[in-house]
């Protein structure tokens, strides 16, 4: 059993099939309450299906999803808000009635809504579009709407889909800036996508479907602590870089050496066992003048990657 | 508000302020009656449009036959030669010229007259001039046989069978006709309502999936209600639009008619073709029958059969129509759903031609019974029977009970599927479905 008391959304189990083809297959996930959390996975990994689920637009063959403690049911949309993938308006529906309406199916009083939406409106700077039929608002307008629609009703669980795609580079750093700050304001946040470098920044936990099963989850630092192999990228400055590498090599694994002789850089990859830094780095001070010495973290792509390889080797 | 009540104002909103639809709520009265103007005004030119026929008469038969009528005159050419009346005929632009030589008696005169023309004749001037003929040829035979024109009519006098029931009661010819005519018109108005609305229900779905907006709905709500909300929306709007119509068309009807002074009934009576038999009256119901038909239409269960309208039309309709919503929802643009949508007009189609040529001659016939009792075909057929009445001689009872529990359990079974198929379809982007995959989509 996983703890629910601290979890906004946990999912058991879950399994879902479209005839023969196993979308998901026992995914348990538990999504920590007030957090930004990262479903990541290549197309076709699960990550729609599983969020279709929880907005109870499909249902699973077997399992269970609990929101806030409790099995999902109907009355919950009104504190999820959910921007899929695949994403639009009504284009001949005028902006506000257009939002008005889809706040109301999701619990929200006419008035109250009203009052919302002026605050967003002004927020995100729309001004006077009230009135202006979605066909006739530039694309990057629209996606504000869109984005309005979704935290309209102050949800507790926000779910984006492929948040950033399609948006311009602007408007994703105000939607980004956006969510972290609704997240302050402590709602928790999923994040879904195939392009993993996009969110990594963001998020505090992700988990990683493949083929519909979750092969790594947790928080992001962790895992990326477990991952990473003590690798250090290093660029120094000396004169003469063939002697200095020379030198280094007799104590340490130096990996993919450059040399830049006009302007004295030397560029390697260091593999460093545990403990070792203090030492490399006393040495390396004797060799030359240090201009980095950075760990080499690996991006969640490349956990990905090991980690699907890893897990098929197994099989 | 509840969701259902949201998405249904939605619909009908969206609808009813739809462009194209105020244009067609607006202009389809206007059209017909203008339609309707057009055709008497047509009618009336045609009317007082006069031909004018030379007739050069050598024999001494037909001489007093030729007489001017309201949109044919006569104008005798006397001692001229044949060829010379040709020319006259054609350069005072009359429309024909009759010749009736000199060749013996009165048949073999008429055998030898020609009528010449510039085009080919037209076939009501052609009737008129036979029945001169044959007319004249007829009263001479009779003449011959020495019976006058007045004993001939007396003679030819019309017959007409009386029937009755068992019971005694008089029946009407045409009775039937007329009554599934009423009932025809009934599931007509199903049918065409069915076709157009269920084509915007139709169309609504596709909009919502090609602007991508659907999976925003139904985050919040349960596709069944959306697509129930979509249906009953547009089919209020439906109703609203042939409201509008009817009280507009009936206005504009009547403010054109008096305003014009055009007589319908002139309409009604359509161009009369000479009488095939002379002697022969165009029977006209006296009063008495006029009155038995009032009461027969008096009789028709005008009670139950609005009743059965309202409840055929609701499940009809909402059969139909969540068909559409499903094909709606399993393709990606209007082009693809041909495939889809003729097996739904074919039951419908089949129903009115069922109707019109099963119903009319026998209300109670083994088919017509049975497309009365198959749901999908139900709506139209019954309809024209029941105004025939329930019970004895009518339709019985057990087959409108039965016939509306099918259409019911139809009803249920019908929106469960295509829930299902809406449902999956809805999420589906980029395939062309075929029958194998809907199926498929059942399962999931």
């Amino acid at each position: 059993m996983m703890s629910y008391e601290k979890s906004i959304l946990v999912a058991e189990g879950v399994t879902k099939s479209f005839g023969s083809h196993k979308a998901l297959n026992r995914v348990s996930l538990s999504i920590p309450e007030n957090s930004i959390y990262g479903v990541l996975g290549p197309n076709g990994a699960g990550k729609t299906t599983f969020l279709r689920i929880v907005n109870q637009i499909t249902y699973p063959d077997s399992g269970t999803v609990y929101f806030n403690g409790e099995p999902l049911k109907q009355e919950h949309v009104a504190m999820i808000g959910y921007l899929p993938e695949e994403r639009g308006l009504y284009k001949g529906m005028k902006v506000g009635e257009q939002v008005l309406y889809l706040a109301q199916l999701r619990g929200l009083e006419k008035q109250e809504a009203r009052a919302r939406l002026k605050y967003w409106f002004e927020r995100l700077d729309i001004g006077d579009w009230w009135n202006r039929k979605i066909q006739e608002l530039s694309k990057g307008m629209a996606q504000k709407i869109q984005f309005i629609v979704t935290v309209l009703h102050e949800p507790r669980l926000l779910i984006f889909d492929e948040p950033f795609s399609g948006f311009d580079p602007i408007n994703a750093n105000i939607i980004k800036e956006e969510i972290l700050h609704l997240k302050e304001r402590g709602a928790s946040i999923i994040f879904s996508t195939h392009r993993m470098e996009s969110v990594e920044e963001l998020c505090e936990y992700i988990a990683l479907l493949h083929e519909g099963e979750v092969i790594l989850d947790g928080k992001l630092f962790d895992i990326k602590r477990k991952y990473k192999r003590n690798l250090y990228s290093v660029q120094l400055e000396t004169a003469k870089g063939e002697a200095a590498l020379a030198g280094l090599r007799e104590h340490f694994q130096i990996l993919s050496p450059r040399f830049d002789p006009l302007i004295g850089h030397l560029d390697f990859t260091v593999q460093l066992a545990n403990g070792e830094a203090q030492q490399f780095l006393a040495k390396l001070g004797t060799t030359g003048s240090i201009i980095r010495f950075v760990e080499t973290v690996p991006s969640a792509n490349e956990i990905f990657i090991q980690t699907v390889q890893e897990k098929m080797g197994n099989e | 508000m509840s969701k259902l009540g949201l998405i249904i104002k939605r619909e009908y909103l969206a609808k009813v302020r739809n462009k194209s639809f105020v244009i067609m709520t607006i202009l389809s009265p206007i059209l017909i009656v203008g339609m309707v103007v057009l055709i008497a005004y047509l009618t009336k030119v045609n009317d007082s449009d006069k031909r004018i026929i030379a007739v050069l008469n050598e024999s001494d038969y037909f001489t007093g036959d030729f007489t001017t009528s309201e949109r044919t005159a006569f104008i005798k050419f006397r001692s001229i030669s044949l060829e010379s009346a040709k020319d006259s005929t054609l350069s005072l632009g009359y429309y024909g010229l009759l010749f009736i030589p000199d060749a013996g008696d009165m048949q073999q005169v008429a055998e030898k007259t020609y009528f010449f023309t510039k085009d080919a004749p037209n076939t009501l001037v052609l009737n008129q001039l036979e029945s001169i003929f044959s007319e004249r040829i007829r009263s001479k035979r009779l003449e011959d046989l020495g019976v006058s024109a007045l004993e001939f009519k007396e003679i030819g006098s019309g017959f007409e069978l009386n029937t009755a029931t068992f019971e005694g009661q008089t029946n009407l010819k045409g009775i039937n006709e007329i009554k599934a005519f009423i009932g025809g018109g009934f599931g007509y108005l199903i049918m065409m309502f069915i076709i157009i609305y269920g084509g915007f229900v139709m169309r609504s779905v596709i909009e919502e999936k090609t602007s991508r907006i659907i999976e925003v709905i139904i985050s919040t709500v349960r596709p069944f209600q959306l697509m129930l909300g979509k249906i009953i929306g547009t089919s209020l709007a439906g109703v609203t639009q042939f409201a509008i119509w009817i009280i507009s068309a009936s206005l504009l009807m009547y403010v054109v008619l008096s305003v014009f002074g055009i007589d319908i009934s002139a309409l009604e009576a359509g161009p009369q073709i000479g009488p095939a038999m002379p002697g022969m009256e165009t029977v006209s119901p006296t009063s008495d029958t006029l009155q038995l038909y009032a009461s027969e239409l008096y009789k028709i269960p005008w009670t139950i059969l609005i009743i059965s309208f309202v409840i055929y039309f609701v499940l009809g309709y909402l059969i139909y129509s969540s068909i559409y919503a499903a094909i709606g929802a399993a393709v990606d643009n209007e082009t693809d759903t041909q495939q889809f949508i003729l097996p739904i007009i074919l039951p419908l189609v089949l129903a009115i031609y069922i109707g019109f040529f099963s119903v009319f001659n026998n209300p109670n016939g083994p088919i017509a019974v049975g497309f009365s009792l198959f749901p999908l075909t139900s709506p139209i057929v019954m309809l024209m029977r029941l105004p025939g009445g329930i019970g004895e001689g009518g339709v019985p009872l057990w087959q409108l009970i039965t016939s509306i529990v099918f259409l019911g359990l139809t009803f249920i079974g019908i929106v469960w599927l295509a829930a299902k198929i809406y449902r999956v379809g809805i999420l589906m982007y980029g395939k062309k479905p075929t029958y194998k995959e809907l199926f498929k989509w059942l399962r999931y």
